[in-house]
């Protein structure tokens, strides 16, 4: 790492052309004038609203849906995993923080509108869905700076371990405290989000899961707009300066202290969203739902997807929750593939490294970074 | 450009791996409604639980129990009479609700076997009672179920209201121990039947302790620590049978002699392979069921052959359940609706025990009856009627 | 809180811990060698010890040894507990070089981000400990009793048993001969070699993948030891135990500073201990809080653990 920059660096191997516009899908699409790129982004967001759909569309279509599970609800389950996916990618991919534990936020968010809004909490208060919602994502936010202040000194791995134990207390406090967080018999009847159809039914019922999916595809809109707009700021930069070298940014007069509280709480607002979410949509929440497992999976979903880009945080957050739910129900050479589906994710995930290193839609600012860092510590 | 090369062949390969994963499912949709010609035939029921994940056992165990007893159903009225769909949540709340609406857009589907666990029951009943399925859980037992309005929902055993007070009891007066601990591993049935057996306790219990649910902790050294220093006699676990077995073996090598007193959650063969033998001698395993008896029939010697195992906890139950279904199919009650209406007037003697359900969907207070089983050189005996607390 | 608990059984809590610290640290081993040679976190070293733990109740399966079999003589101790030591360390040894061949390698070539090598790490977790779970039926497999567990002297309010002192004395011949090995010898000193710079080291001819292998085969075998204490120790064993107790052996990795071999000794000790008295203090269902408690308060004063990280001795 002491290394400067100025080391004899040796010729690189012919790297792809990552850093330029230019050449393959990606460069084609930053070519395309204003118009058609908005033009294409309209047609995306069309297609991503009428995803529940798609099992109608001939030949693809019974391809695409889940066999084993209602396909809207896989639809939904999808969103909050790119939610999850986008709010670590603000803590791991802008600002270079491993994060193991970030289902813990996830946590805060589905248990605070536990606690606000179920008929189960001491608190007995039974707010509507809605009102938890600045609630949720304010506490959120607090546990991110609860994490993130004793963290700040550590780096690497060791702050890997903290995060992940900071998750693990949060579920095993839910786990062992029966009367206020409810273990394992956990808080049913949350209400879900509000709206009547003009027959007066709700839109938000119990058996189709299609709103709380148009729902999910809104809130990550919003979510990647206004991540968008904090990537191009101040902060953004700031958390990019962190990544790249902290004690260069420290020097240069990034204050590394606020911004990666910022980075953390962020982080922890997107993750609490998620919570938030999924209890409106699931009525049920207990302390079985916030395994270590998830915290991993969606690191799987950032990186896979491609660290520090949103585009491939949403494709890695998408894949992690629908290959699993695809694998359900299918019949690999004959035998039902659901007892093996975890087996066969963790094959993809490998092989997905394997290829792709820098993950499916690589960031391109960090790819530069890494190429600059190889010439650094010579490989071999 | 070798790398490009390896990158585009590693693309290629994945997308294949894909489009090979598309084209192998196209068989399980579609199916065979028109199977069987028989009366009432090709129509489906459903078990929905766990078949994979950290307790899937107890979900293999009722769902081989419900398997069993639609072939043998079909065996009589044609092969592919009753088709029965398996749902895997995993044990899990949050998996539970999107396979509850998957299995209601199957409009054959006119029962539902299960949920085993009382977490993903209040995930997923929600959405059964909105589609107007009914189901049958046989192991389910947390008090709440039953009062949260649902109409569609059954429970083929008593709720833990009974079940605990009865091994207390036996606690107290057949085992007379003066001392007791209390153990639970925080689930949502292990905790609350150990709260109730700690309240009929009383002053007798010592001492008590949480450990971690299955799988989740395996060395129980500081909780063994504790139950030797508590001289207790007797010890009561609420919890599943795979971690009650590396608890038992633990207390054993420790050189704890005191009794095991445990739920049906541990009627299972697997604690005493858990335990061996020597450790599982002598365990108490209380049971909201009857002894096996000629009632049973051949259902334990079927279920060996069938499934090349024994039947564990509730694979009885699970068969029952199913069986209640198929003869109200086979009675002509071919909508959910109408098969629900069957369910509340039922009186059904299975394998297991007699089958009526009150307003609620509780088993009749009248049919529970409430046995102490009793580990004997690996198997699991019957040793008396549970004493009422 | 029950003080009286923690005071009336301090001496047995104390035994335990150090008994579950021993297996901890052979297990933390694993993870501070692939550190101190790659600074990466080998997420799948917990599969390497359940594939060890498997692989040896199987072999004395194959010997007519069950759960339910009686225990053997010293005689037959002595054999049985050699045969599934080799067993277990051949197979832990065997998947981790696996792992390194299929997961790591391949990104190695290709210069990848360090993350990368974390998530396949995760893949191959993923996917070794479901191929066991299919395989068990994710049932706890019984162990054949070994040994008895016979008190051998009286500590403070407990006693120490025969297993426990073996555990112990093993683990620490184990500790000795590796930092020996790293310290002493030639294949020793290019491990240290790599991990204190890389790149110097390949120019001065040091075989950088020879020396990762090594690091991995190093790390498997104390795994597969790891493995066997606690077979004896635990009694049975399951497709999902080593996720869990690979998170405890990180975290005690960790908390001795990781990639400092001395530093997972002390480190697994601390932790076994520490988790034990909390258990003893609230009740057992609390000590893992207990113990990322205590890491969490640990880092913060001393942010790269106990001893600090070094494998090679010579890092700033």
């Amino acid at each position: 790492m002491t290394t400067t920059a100025d080391t004899p660096s040796k010729p690189q191997k012919a790297a792809p052309p990552q850093g330029k516009r230019g050449g393959g899908l990606r460069g084609r699409l930053d070519n395309l004038p204003t118009p058609a790129r908005w033009a294409l982004i309209v047609l995306v967001l069309a297609v991503a609203y009428l995803l529940p759909y798609a099992g109608d569309v001939p030949i693809i279509g019974p391809q695409v849906v889940t066999q084993g599970i209602d396909w809207p609800t896989a639809l939904f389950n999808i969103s909050y995993y790119v939610l999850l996916a986008l709010g670590l990618n603000v803590v791991v991919g802008f600002a270079g923080l491993l994060d193991l534990g970030y289902v813990g936020f996830y946590a805060v968010g589905a248990y605070t509108v536990a606690l606000l809004a179920s008929g189960d909490s001491s608190f007995g208060t039974k707010w509507v869905w809605l009102a938890t919602i600045p609630v949720a994502i304010a506490i959120a936010m607090l546990s991110g700076l609860i994490l993130g202040w004793p963290t700040l000194r550590l780096r690497g791995d060791y702050l890997a371990i903290v995060t992940l134990g900071f998750a693990e207390i949060i579920r095993i406090t839910a786990d062992n405290t029966p009367h206020f967080l409810r273990g394992d018999q956990g808080f049913a009847g949350i209400p879900h989000p509000p709206g009547k159809h003009a027959d007066g039914t709700p839109i938000f019922g119990v058996r189709d899961a299609t709103p709380y999916f148009w729902l999910g595809v809104t809130v990550i809109i919003i979510v990647v707009l206004a991540l968008r707009n904090l990537e191009r700021s101040r902060v953004g930069r700031s958390w990019l300066a962190i990544r790249e070298d902290e004690e260069a940014a420290e020097v240069m007069g990034v204050r590394t202290i606020k911004y990666k509280l910022w980075a953390f709480a962020i982080g922890a607002c997107v993750g609490g969203l998620g919570g938030v979410l999924f209890a409106g949509e699931n009525g049920f929440v207990n302390s079985a739902m916030f395994q270590l497992q998830l915290s991993i999976l969606v690191l799987a979903a950032v990186v896979m997807g491609g660290s520090g880009n949103m585009a491939g945080a949403i494709l890695g957050g998408a894949l992690i929750s629908y290959i699993p739910d695809r694998l359900r129900g299918t019949k690999i050479l004959g035998t039902d593939a659901y007892e093996y589906r975890y087996l066969i994710f963790g094959v993809i995930i490998i092989l997905i490294m394997i290829f792709r290193p820098q993950g499916l839609i690589p960031s391109r600012r960090r790819a530069l970074e890494l190429k600059d860092r190889a010439k650094e510590v010579a490989p071999q | 450009m070798r790398q490009g090369l390896t990158r585009a062949l590693g693309g290629v390969a994945i997308v294949a791996l894909a489009a090979g994963l598309a084209a192998c499912n196209k068989s399980s949709s579609g199916g065979s409604g028109n199977a069987a010609e028989g009366k009432n035939c090709g129509y489906e029921i459903a078990y929905l639980g766990a078949l994979t994940g950290p307790s899937a056992n107890l979900g293999v165990n009722i769902e081989q129990g419900a398997e069993l007893a639609v072939e043998q159903y079909n065996k009589k009225n044609g092969a592919n009479c009753i088709v029965i769909k398996k749902f895997d949540s995993q044990g899990s709340a949050d998996v539970a609700p999107g396979l509850a609406r998957q299995l209601v857009a199957d409009k054959k589907i006119l029962g539902v076997v299960g949920l085993p666990f009382s977490g993903e029951s209040q995930a997923a009943n929600p959405i059964l009672n909105d589609a107007q399925i009914p189901n049958i859980t046989p192991s389910a037992t947390n008090p709440v179920l039953s009062t949260k309005g649902w109409k569609y929902f059954h429970r083929a055993v008593a709720n833990d209201s009974a079940q605990g007070p009865a091994a207390g009891a036996y606690i107290k007066n057949v085992l007379k121990a003066e001392k007791a601990f209390v153990v639970d591993d925080q689930s949502a049935y292990g905790a609350g039947l150990a709260d109730q057996v700690k309240a009929t306790l009383g002053s007798a219990v010592v001492d008590s302790d949480k450990v971690g649910g299955e799988g989740k902790q395996t060395d129980f050294s500081a909780t063994v620590t504790k139950v030797v220093a508590s001289g207790a006699t007797a010890l009561f676990y609420g919890g599943y049978y795979q971690n009650a077995g590396v608890f038992r073996k633990q207390l054993t090598a420790a050189g704890w002699k005191g009794v095991l007193v445990a739920g049906d959650g541990v009627n299972d063969k697997g604690y005493i392979e858990a335990a061996g033998k020597d450790a599982a001698e002598g365990t108490i395993l209380t049971c909201p069921c009857a002894p096996a008896s000629k009632a049973k029939g051949s259902f334990v010697t079927d279920y060996k052959t069938r499934w090349k195992v024994d039947a564990g906890t509730y694979s009885d139950v699970a068969y029952d359940a199913a069986n209640i279904f198929l003869e109200g199919i086979s009675k002509g009650n071919t909508t959910p609706e109408k098969l629900n209406d069957y369910l509340k007037s039922v009186n059904y003697t299975g394998v297991a025990n007699t089958y009526k359900f009150t307003d609620t969907g509780e088993l009749d207070p009248t049919q529970i009856v409430v046995w102490a089983f009793k580990v004997n050189n690996g198997e699991v005996v019957p040793d008396q009627a549970a004493p009422k607390a | 809180m029950h003080f009286s608990n923690l005071f009336h059984q301090f001496g047995e809590l104390t035994v335990t811990g150090l008994a579950q610290g021993a297996i901890i640290a052979l297990f933390a081993l694993g993870y501070t060698l692939v550190y101190g040679v790659l600074r990466l976190i080998n997420f799948a070293h917990s599969e390497v010890f359940t594939v060890g733990a498997f692989t040896a109740v199987i072999v004395w399966g194959g010997f007519g040894l069950n759960q339910d079999s009686p225990t053997p003589g010293l005689g037959g101790f002595v054999g049985y507990l050699l045969i599934g030591l080799v067993a277990a360390m051949a197979a832990s040894a065997v998947t981790a070089l696996v792992i390194e061949l299929v997961a790591y390698r391949p990104l190695r070539r290709r210069n990848a981000p360090p993350l990368a090598f974390l998530i396949t790490a995760i893949g191959a977790s993923i996917a070794i400990s479901e191929f066991v779970g299919v395989l068990t039926h994710r049932n706890n497999k019984g162990v054949p009793r070994l040994i008895k567990q016979e008190e051998v002297f009286p500590f403070l309010d407990g006693k120490v048993t025969d297993l426990q002192i073996f555990i112990v004395v093993v683990a620490l011949v184990m500790m000795v001969g590796l930092d020996l090995f790293i310290n002493r010898t030639r294949l020793g000193r290019g491990i240290r070699a790599v991990s204190q710079n890389p790149d110097s080291a390949a120019l001065m001819g040091v075989n950088k993948n020879r020396v990762i292998s090594l690091v991995f085969l190093l790390g498997g075998l104390m795994a597969g030891v790891a493995a066997i204490m606690y077979l004896l120790k635990i009694g049975n064993v399951r497709y999902d135990n080593g996720l869990y107790l690979g998170v405890e052996a990180f975290a005690a990795a960790v908390l001795g500073g990781i990639g400092n071999l001395r530093g997972a000794l002390l480190g697994g000790i601390v932790l076994g201990l520490f988790e034990n008295y909390v258990a003893g203090l609230f009740a057992t269902n609390w000590h893992s809080v207990g113990a990322f408690v205590l890491l969490v308060a640990l880092l913060m004063f001393r942010p790269t653990g106990l001893l600090g990280e070094s494998l090679g001795r010579a890092r700033a």
